[in-house]
């Protein structure tokens, strides 16, 4: 539950500047970048996800980092990331 | 030493280890508590404590959002969803399988209520926009690294007016809890390991009381086994110099000021309980969260006949003691025979993110299975 899962914004919503697509090992996901409202967020940028919400701005080295540390966790870090990628709150 | 090829970088781990072995005074046990599951994960995932010496004692405190709810708080929620047959319970996958007194939500579920896994509680909010017919209750938990989201939920809420969703809160605060294990007169400890996650919205600001009045080193690490043997560096090196300050080890995402836009979120839905009961902790005052008068009308508690059910854990359970830090997992009476991750009698052995599922998955008793298995 603790675990952020880094994904790199790829567009934002024109509707509600709230919502972001984000590409999370690949696939694209809406996520909600209410949080770092005050980051000046930009497409291309690295972020980490928690529960459906960006956490913290990242850099990539940071992402790289966080996503091999997540990947040796095993089966939590398998089906957080499943639940995320099935799931869009938009 | 066990994992080694699997760190980033196996001589930064070396030196690490070499750096903590050189400052180590041989006369002096240390103890140093971890707050954050995913720290207790990580150390067992990775075998951190192989790479330390004998004196220092890597203890594991109330870190787990799962582990820390009372069994009376899914009993609540149980009776709730099964005296409302138009409820949707939504909780996180990780709760599902934590037992309260009648049982478990996948109990009740086979039961006939109904109660849906959730990835974000955005995702209870929109199966409540789907559903006008129903009501959908959200089943909050998590430290500060979670409560933002479920702020920004009722807001959400809030503004698109959605009346058939409410939030039966049990977020809980770091730091009443540090508060509580150090007033314990069980537990001698010598310094933290900092929460990452939760720091990057709290900041580091609210631990100087540690470091001030306690005299104790604290050091907010990330997530990595290289971030967790580094903390252990940088606090025996304040230990050797005598000094007790608040660092950040995990200065690349975390900042000093925390995260603005999330705590003014928090501020703005939610306000403290004056208790909250945690398991094995008993009641800490002003420790946990419920929702502000503004959205009193999303508060399931309010909304709902709670029952308020205290059920104390089952005898044979020690999960109170695991989660002070005074027992580690495998000095239990029931670790690894009547309680397993299978059929779990204490919330630390059903989240993955519990000291003794983390030890039972990844811990010395795990190896001596899979040696078991190979030499059969």
């Amino acid at each position: 539950m603790c675990l952020g899962i880094p994904g790199r914004v790829a567009e934002f919503d024109d509707t509600n500047p709230h919502l972001a697509m984000v590409e999370v090992t690949g696939v694209r996901r809406r996520i909600n970048v209410g949080l770092l409202e005050d980051e000046d967020l930009a497409v291309g940028d690295w972020v980490l996800i928690h529960v459906g919400f960006a956490m913290s701005r990242i850099d990539e080295e940071e992402a790289d980092r966080a996503l091999d540390g997540l990947r040796l966790m095993g089966s939590g870090f398998d089906e957080e990331l499943a639940q995320l990628l099935e799931t869009d709150p938009g | 030493m066990r994992f080694v090829d699997e760190y980033r970088d196996p001589e930064l781990a070396r030196s690490l280890a070499r750096r903590v072995a050189e400052r180590v005074d041989p006369q002096r046990h240390y103890k140093l508590m971890e707050v954050c599951g995913g720290h207790t994960h990580a150390i067992y995932r990775y075998g951190v404590q192989d790479y330390l010496p004998e004196s220092i004692e890597l203890v594991h405190g109330p870190g787990c959002p799962v582990c820390v709810i009372p069994m009376g708080r899914i009993d609540d929620a149980t009776v709730i969803a099964e005296d409302h047959p138009e409820m949707i319970l939504t909780c996180f996958g990780d709760l599902m399988r934590v037992p309260g007194g009648r049982g478990s939500f996948l109990d009740a579920r086979a039961r006939g209520a109904d109660i849906r896994v959730v990835y974000s509680p955005l995702d209870a909010l929109r199966l409540a926009v789907e559903h006008p017919e129903r009501h959908v209750m959200f089943y909050a938990i998590g430290f500060e690294t979670t409560a933002p989201s479920t702020a920004l939920t009722l807001q959400r809420a809030k503004a698109e007016r959605v009346n058939n969703f409410s939030v039966f809160c049990n977020h809980v605060t770091i730091i009443p809890a540090i508060k509580a294990i150090l007033d314990s007169p069980d537990l001698r400890l010598d310094a933290f390991i900092g929460p990452g996650h939760v720091s990057t919205v709290i900041g580091n600001r609210p631990y100087e009381w540690i470091a001030r009045n306690e005299g104790l080193p604290i050091v907010v690490a990330g997530f990595e086994p290289l971030d967790v043997l580094e903390a252990v560096a940088m606090i025996v090196d304040q230990l050797a110099d005598g000094r007790a300050e608040v660092e950040n080890q995990y200065a690349r995402v975390v900042r000093d000021e925390g995260n603005p836009v999330a705590l003014r979120a928090i501020a703005d839905t939610m306000t403290l309980r004056p208790w909250f009961e945690w398991r094995g902790l008993g009641s800490i005052n002003h420790s946990a969260l419920q929702l502000s008068e503004r959205y009193a009308e999303f508060d399931a508690e309010l909304r709902f006949d709670v029952p308020g059910v205290r059920v104390a854990d089952p005898k044979a359970c020690q999960c109170g003691e695991v989660l002070k830090g005074v027992l580690k997992p495998w000095e239990c009476k029931v670790f690894g025979t009547a309680c397993t991750p299978e059929t779990p009698i204490g919330t630390c052995m059903v989240s993955s993110e519990g000291a003794c599922a983390a030890y039972y998955n990844f811990g010395k008793a795990a190896r001596q299975r899979v040696e078991l298995k190979v030499k059969a």
